[in-house]
């Protein structure tokens, strides 16, 4: 694949813990490049170690060796340069939904007066839904309503890179849904390039540009990519009737049942070849 | 009045025929100094019950007071430690715990909050982790973050929703037996809510079990009266421990008890 640049890039990322029998390997040799406004899917089995390849690239983790660069510098440690969207909203419980925002908002933009950031803060509430509760704790808010915030926390950093682990996870699939679209909505102002991690595939159809691969644990590599041809914007309707949308569907679900549950990486070669092909077919 | 003192307190979520009450005329008192469990199945509305009392929710009818002061919002005389830990994934051990403690004592000078942050760091246990983020934490060791920054505001009351409910079983005992170092040490008034009968006989002065909502409320209490510090295999053996634990348990089971049932979508989602 030409990629014109290469934004977020990442190579022979291996992350290896301590283990009683010489060490544990969680992720062997991950290496992925995306160009600028590049929408990846990593999809994978739970546990495969998708997030720990997440949490590498935003700096909460050190990976064991290889690294990760974003135009064209490599990263040290977490950076606004990247927001983080998490499975759990993380809110603090004493804080307002707006003061949730603002504490991202207060630390990365501190040299602007404080009236501009409680705009900034207010503003991406706003996008998300929140209008109404920017004064709500999250004990009032529901779970997909808590998650709005989580992304609008994200969002009002104005990162250049997004990533997102399992963001819609621990909701019900019409929220899922409904927080999917919003997330289309805000990508649509705002490109951005974006790395999400998710088991689910058609989240990963309806939202990514791109589907990578992620064979199971323990040493989970890259199995190959698969390019999503769906055209921008899209609209749900559209995506699920588009001539290829099960095709795409199907090879997901047969390169993750092919993997099976924590089936050992090595003999996944097959598989992982077969969808290697498809992607220069698509 | 008590220290903290709840009268006829009732909450309800939902509007019109989706209308449900949580909790029905709670009544509690709290006593400076005591230790008191609230026990209760899940979905009983423990939850909401600590919510109002830390204030992140307000109630539909009845008074809270602290101090003899009404609850009306969020205060640092409250620390509140949720089951889910509420770290800041992208900040260090060191930031989160420094997070409250900069909102409660922003006219200390930086050495003096940093070397409090560190002060109660160490009394966590986590000095050697305190420049590593959430991920690279076990829950126990999370927890314990969220623990030392309650603390570290120097709460009047502390209010623990099942601190330790999502933690195995060796590491819970644990973090019970720190638990109850900690609060021997400066004897603060805490509120614990969990579905554990063992946990709350261990830890607190009095026992409060709730009935299953909706429209739950508070039996009749029942004090532990047991020697400190409680050694968790010897009370075993010890006939007054099985005896509260039987009270507890009967109450939990018997007459009381009606089935379980979901409180309202937002509260299953609530803390999932």
């Amino acid at each position: 694949m030409t990629t014109p640049s290469k934004h977020l890039e990442i190579w022979n990322v291996s992350k290896s813990y301590p283990a009683p029998q010489g060490e544990a390997v969680i992720v062997k040799d991950f290496s992925l490049s995306l160009p600028e406004g590049e929408f990846v899917a990593i999809i994978g089995h739970s546990g495969c170690g998708k997030s720990t390849v997440l949490s590498i690239v935003a700096g909460l983790l050190d990976a064991t060796s290889g690294g990760v660069a974003i135009a064209g510098r490599e990263i040290e440690g977490a950076g606004p340069d990247r927001g983080v969207v998490f499975q759990s909203p993380c809110l603090l419980p004493w804080l307002s939904a707006l003061d949730n925002v603002l504490l991202g908002v207060d630390q990365v933009f501190s040299n602007r007066p404080r009236a501009e950031r409680t705009t900034i803060a207010e503003q991406a509430l706003e996008l998300v839904g929140l209008k109404g509760a920017l004064r709500k704790f999250p004990a009032e808010l529901s779970a997909g309503m808590r998650q709005r915030v989580g992304i609008a926390r994200a969002f009002a950093l104005d990162p250049k890179v997004l990533l997102l682990d399992e963001p819609f996870g621990m909701l019900d699939s019409l929220t899922r849904m409904e927080l999917q679209d919003v997330l289309v909505s805000l990508l649509s102002g705002a490109r951005k390039t974006v790395l999400m991690v998710t088991h689910d595939v058609d989240e990963a159809l309806f939202l990514s540009d791109r589907v990578a691969l992620m064979t199971s644990g323990p040493a989970a590599r890259l199995g190959g990519t698969l390019q999503v041809p769906f055209p921008r914007p899209r609209e749900r309707t559209a995506v699920l009737a588009h001539a290829d949308y099960y095709s795409l569907r199907e090879e997901l679900i047969g390169f993750l049942e092919a993997q099976g549950h924590g089936s050992p990486a090595d003999g996944s070669a097959g598989e992982t070849a077969e969808v290697g092909d498809k992607e220069a077919v698509a | 009045m008590a220290f903290l003192e709840l009268q006829n307190v009732s909450k309800g979520f939902g509007s019109g025929r989706q209308r449900v009450s949580v909790l029905r005329s709670v009544d509690l008192s709290v006593a400076r100094g005591e230790f008191v469990a609230v026990v209760g199945y899940s979905g009983a509305g423990k939850t909401t019950l600590l919510s109002l009392i830390a204030g992140l929710l307000r109630a539909d009818a009845g008074q809270l007071t602290l101090d003899g002061r009404e609850i009306r919002e969020p205060g640092p005389d409250r620390g509140v430690v949720f089951q889910s830990y509420s770290l800041l994934p992208w900040l260090t051990v060191e930031q989160n715990v420094a997070l409250g403690v900069d909102s409660v004592f922003p006219d200390w000078p930086a050495e003096k909050r940093r070397d409090h942050v560190l002060e109660y760091i160490a009394l966590v246990n986590l000095t050697p982790a305190r420049h590593k983020r959430p991920a690279e934490l076990s829950g126990g060791m999370r927890q314990r973050v969220s623990v030392a920054r309650a603390l570290a505001t120097n709460p009047a009351i502390l209010l623990l929703d099942e601190p330790f409910g999502a933690l195995d079983a060796l590491t819970r005992a644990t973090l019970q037996g720190e638990l109850e170092a900690l609060w021997a040490r400066d004897k603060k008034t805490v509120v614990l809510v969990t579905n554990d009968v063992d946990e709350a006989v261990l830890l607190a002065d009095r026992i409060v079990p709730m009935t299953v909502g909706p429209g739950a409320t508070l039996g009749p209490a029942i004090p532990v009266n047991l020697p400190r510090p409680r050694n968790r295999k010897a009370v075993n053996h010890d006939a007054r421990f099985k005896e509260v634990r039987g009270r507890v348990i009967e109450y939990l089971l018997g007459p009381a008890r009606r089935r379980p049932t979901p409180v309202s979508p937002s509260l299953q989602e609530a803390y999932a």
